[in-house]
């Protein structure tokens, strides 16, 4: 009976919820929701981190507005907040070239633009947690005999990841070398997954739709083809630039410009598939959320039962981004083993 | 919109950010725990491996032991054995001498008892033969004269006298 009674608990709570929109705002009319800046003002970057708007007041941190423009011009965000300029720059605004990025005031044209912006900061915040974490159960195996002491607190947390991943991905995927690559590889799983699960926490350390932004995705990806091609093997390049297929395909180099093609197409797709998987939950969550706001002017009847359905959806939503955070960072680091793995084969009738 | 336009400054600070904890991770991080992990889990295996060793060496001992408590048995029955065999050839030959000597003494005392007897049949011939030659000397001295003839026939009479068998 226990589903039933979680139902009906719900359902009071969405109709005591009902009248407090009304209440809220008997006669003034609420503005239109703009579903377009509300679900791009959260995935997107912004200069400043905004946490919550109360009473149309907008309580934000301001970070770092880094410019190089014939020397380095550092300042706060919160000089070009609400369209003010600075030091001849402004952020454009909607519907300019550039929108949402800080411009020049003269010509509209973009400076060298290093600015510390919410997911740069997001991004530290969360490698400092990454680093501590790390760092603290690497300490224990130093502190203490841990052959005769089982792992305890973090390290017991930490180790059967650490573990799974290394034996169960790295191992199988990469072959016989695979303690060199490792580090890279866990460095890789433990950053993506942080970033991907602080991603999901809707208050200021978290929220920041790091892994959902393309550049990040894209260094990420970078970084798995410098290791893929830097430490390739000499069999690896000779099946890109000469592989075993017949001459006419080699003479017109049709075979050797696919697999050169391939080496960009693999961290591409590692870019893409994290890019997107992060971007659509964040995505379908703010939807989710957003049925709340959108039916707000249609009457408490169909506010309020949406909302309840927002609410189901969203605890649902959450509970997947929970699963996709840790599937994607999961698969990144499996490709990656795998992809470097294929840079490092042995063919069967090599003799040497 | 730049959602699929990668910004310059967020790749460099990416890239500036991901290389320092992709660095003190590699360095302090991750090969301290993997090490000691894998260490851990060789040293587990040499345990299991020591302990399959004592665990065999105990039973070896265990088997040892039972077979020489086995031969241990085996002997001490053997011994007994022995032990009984020697005493019955013991006895046996003590009996066996011992029925030897009662024959020997049998034997001698027989034979002492025949030469006895013969002595004894010998003297009492004599006896015999010289009474019966006085008796007769004695009837016949008056009767008649010691002729030659009259000796012969002394002698065969003595003689069946003699050899008949005394009763």
């Amino acid at each position: 009976m226990r589903p039933n009674r979680l139902t009906v608990l719900l359902l009071l709570v969405a109709v005591f919820l009902l009248p407090l929109p009304a209440a809220a705002s008997p006669q003034e009319e609420a503005p239109a929701v703009d579903m377009n800046e509300y679900i791009f003002g959260h995935i997107g970057d912004a200069y400043e981190w905004h946490i919550t708007t109360i009473n149309g007041k907008d309580i934000s941190i301001p970070l770092l507005c880094i410019l190089i423009d014939g020397g380095v011009q550092v300042f706060s965000s919160a000089r070009l907040e609400h369209g003010g300029e600075y030091r001849g720059y402004r952020i454009a605004a909607k519907g300019q070239p550039h929108e949402g990025k800080i411009v020049r005031v003269s010509d509209g044209s973009r400076p060298v633009d290093l600015s510390v912006t919410k997911n740069v900061f997001g991004l530290i915040i969360d490698s400092i947690i990454l680093v501590v974490l790390i760092l603290l159960c690497a300490r224990w195996y130093k502190k203490h005999d841990y052959l005769k002491e089982a792992p305890k607190g973090l390290a017991a947390l930490l180790e059967p990841v650490i573990m799974t991943i290394e034996n169960d991905v790295i191992k199988e995927a990469v072959g016989p070398d695979y303690k060199r690559f490792s580090p890279y590889l866990l460095t890789a799983f433990f950053f993506i997954l942080i970033n991907n699960l602080m991603g999901i926490v809707p208050v200021f350390p978290g929220g920041a739709n790091i892994t959902g932004n393309i550049a990040v995705t894209f260094v990420l990806a970078l970084f798995t083809f410098l290791m893929v091609n830097l430490f390739g093997n000499k069999h690896y390049w000779k099946d890109i630039l000469w592989p075993d297929v017949p001459l006419f395909l080699k003479a017109i180099p049709i075979m050797p410009a696919i697999e050169i093609l391939g080496m960009f197409t693999k961290p591409f797709s590692l870019m893409v598939r994290l890019f997107a998987n992060m971007l659509a939950g964040h995505i379908m969550l703010l939807s989710a959320v957003a049925l709340i706001f959108l039916t707000a002017k249609m009457g408490p009847l169909l506010n309020g039962s949406l909302s309840f359905v927002a609410v189901v959806l969203g605890i649902f939503l959450d509970c997947l981004e929970l699963l996709v955070a840790f599937i994607q960072a999961y698969v990144f680091t499996m490709l990656s083993s795998v992809f470097i793995g294929l840079a490092h084969q042995h063919p069967e009738n090599e003799t040497h | 919109m730049s959602l699929i336009t990668p910004d310059f400054g967020l790749i460099f600070w990416m890239v500036v950010i991901f290389g320092v904890v992709f660095f003190i991770l590699a360095k302090f991080g991750f090969p301290v725990i993997t090490k000691a992990v894998q260490k851990r889990s060789e040293h587990i295996a040499d345990s299991l491996k020591a302990a399959e060793l004592a665990r065999q060496s105990v039973q070896e001992a265990a088997l040892q032991r039972e077979q020489m408590l086995e031969q241990t048995r085996a002997e001490q029955g053997k011994i007994m054995q022995e032990a009984s065999k020697t005493k019955d050839a013991m006895l046996a030959e003590a009996r066996q001498k011992a029925q030897e000597e009662a024959a020997e003494i049998l034997r001698g005392a027989r034979e002492e008892i025949a030469a006895e007897k013969e002595s004894a049949l010998r003297d009492i011939r004599t006896e015999v033969s010289a009474l019966s030659l006085a008796v007769a000397e004695k009837i016949v001295r008056k009767e008649l004269e010691e002729t030659p003839e009259q000796l012969a026939l002394l002698d065969r009479l003595s003689d069946e006298v003699s050899s008949a068998p005394i009763n």
